[in-house]
């Protein structure tokens, strides 16, 4: 992926391994999340920051474009036929959006119960409770999880239906563009992914650039991507009129 | 397609027998050891469904979790449904349609806009049809808990490359779908009245409803 010019550059973070970040990404701006170590997990969920109430959804986002993976030139939907995110740029390939949160009885089931008393921030975390703890704070709580994206994570299906986890999807450096189209509620965390099978507890970090980036114009590849994000992004300029 | 599975159980016996009619909400508390019935009287009708953990509502059906924990996309015999705390809400027991889908979720005339055209907000659709009905019967509820439902009936196949598709139905006249609750639990259904995808084969029609004790 191209690098950017540092003009464009807003700020940037490391968030640490299992760790929670949020922050309302504004129409205009670009959230770069770039897997620096290799085998990053990135649970996310994206809410309408001034409709708390709009927010990702999932089935709505495959089934509008046809897709049971997430990559460059799709847009992650709101409830309410919006695009919260388009994906502009992509060189890891494949996202997940099938397999979901990974929970405190996986984690302690393969790694063991690892509390804070005892290893302080290296403790043992997961994506369900991250997400509850972040939503807390913004006046949300379960009543407010939907399915979540698991960037730089593959899970494919087989003729059968079944569910196949693929090691290794995503290598050191690669990195994905999330453009904001609204005012977007971004909650991500670094816990592993639920279907992670390291012989050790190992989430990784990821680094994030927040950057200045242009409109989406008519030429735009994810406006153009299927007929249907066409409409998308009508409905989402409306909503700025 | 998956293997099928009947019933033994005679409806003659139910302690509940109802027929929801294409485009309204039913939502009624099934009782833990309790059986409830889907059954497609005409044919290839979708019925949008969510369960909630009845003394806890904010524990309710996971997609996500359902499909992680089984391994496996579609829903059918041997499926335990599951909450977003980890409980099993119910189990399928019968199956003689052979698969169901939980990845397409509900219609909804926004999403419609944006699938179809943006004229066909105005029809009816699930999203509309819940919203009514968690007002009239739940009305501490609000959209934040109408989340990712199952559809039963519908046949959402996913591709080995990460494609989607809405497919002609599996169902047929007569199919139905048995649930076991492991808790007791809240059904909210919408009956769908999608008119523009194959999902209800663009004439929805009635499902019958049926509780056994």
């Amino acid at each position: 992926m191209a690098a950017l010019d540092r003009s464009l550059i807003r700020f940037e973070e490391i968030v640490p391994p299992g760790s929670n970040w949020s922050h309302v990404l504004k129409r205009g701006t670009t959230l770069r999340i770039t897997d620096t170590d290799g085998g990053a997990n990135v649970a996310a969920l994206f809410y309408n920051f001034e409709l708390l109430a709009e927010r990702l959804n999932l089935p709505d986002t495959l089934k509008c474009q046809h897709i049971a993976r997430l990559t460059a030139g799709n847009c992650l939907y709101s409830d309410m036929g919006r695009i919260l995110v388009s994906i502009t740029s992509d060189s890891c390939g494949w996202h997940d959006p099938l397999a979901g949160a990974s929970n405190e009885k996986i984690v302690t089931e393969q790694y063991g119960l690892l509390n804070y008393q005892t290893a302080r921030n290296n403790w043992h975390r997961d994506a369900y409770n991250n997400f509850l703890r972040e939503l807390g704070k913004y006046g949300m709580g379960e009543r407010d999880l939907a399915m979540n994206v698991n960037f730089f994570q593959k899970v494919t299906v087989d003729e059968e239906g079944k569910l196949v986890y693929h090691v290794g999807n995503s290598r050191a450096g690669a990195a994905v563009d999330l453009r904001a189209e609204m005012n977007t509620l971004v909650m991500l965390n670094t816990c592993i992914h639920p279907l992670d099978s390291a012989p050790v507890y190992s989430p990784k970090p990821v680094h994030l650039t927040v950057w200045t980036s242009p409109p989406p114009g008519s030429d735009d590849f994810c406006r153009n991507s299927h007929p249907e994000n066409g409409r998308g992004f009508i409905l989402t300029e409306r909503y700025f009129l | 397609m998956n293997g099928l599975t009947e019933s033994p159980l005679d409806a003659g016996k139910a302690v509940y027998d109802f027929t929801l009619p294409a485009g309204d909400p039913w939502l009624h508390e099934i009782r833990e050891g309790q059986t409830l019935r889907i059954l497609d009287l005409e044919g290839n009708q979708a019925a949008d469904t969510l369960f909630y953990n009845a003394r806890d509502p904010a524990d309710r059906y996971s997609a996500q979790d359902t499909i992680r924990e089984q391994g496996s996309i579609y829903l059918t015999t041997g499926t335990k449904l599951m909450s977003t705390r980890g409980n099993v809400l119910l189990k399928i027991t019968a199956d003689t349609c052979g698969q169901h889908d939980t990845l397409g979720g509900a219609c909804a005339c926004e999403s419609n806009m944006v699938r179809y055209a943006i004229e066909k907000r105005y029809m009816h659709a699930c999203r509309d049809v819940f919203m009514r009905g968690i007002q009239q019967w739940r009305p501490d509820w609000s959209k934040r808990d109408i989340t990712h439902n199952i559809n039963f009936f519908m046949n959402v196949p996913v591709t080995p490359d990460g494609g989607l598709t809405f497919a002609d139905g599996v169902s047929g006249s007569g199919r139905y779908v048995e649930m076991r609750a492991e808790m007791d639990v809240i059904a909210l259904i919408s009956n769908c009245p999608q008119l523009n995808n194959p999902c209800n084969a663009y004439n929805p029609t009635p499902v019958r409803l049926l509780i056994w004790d």
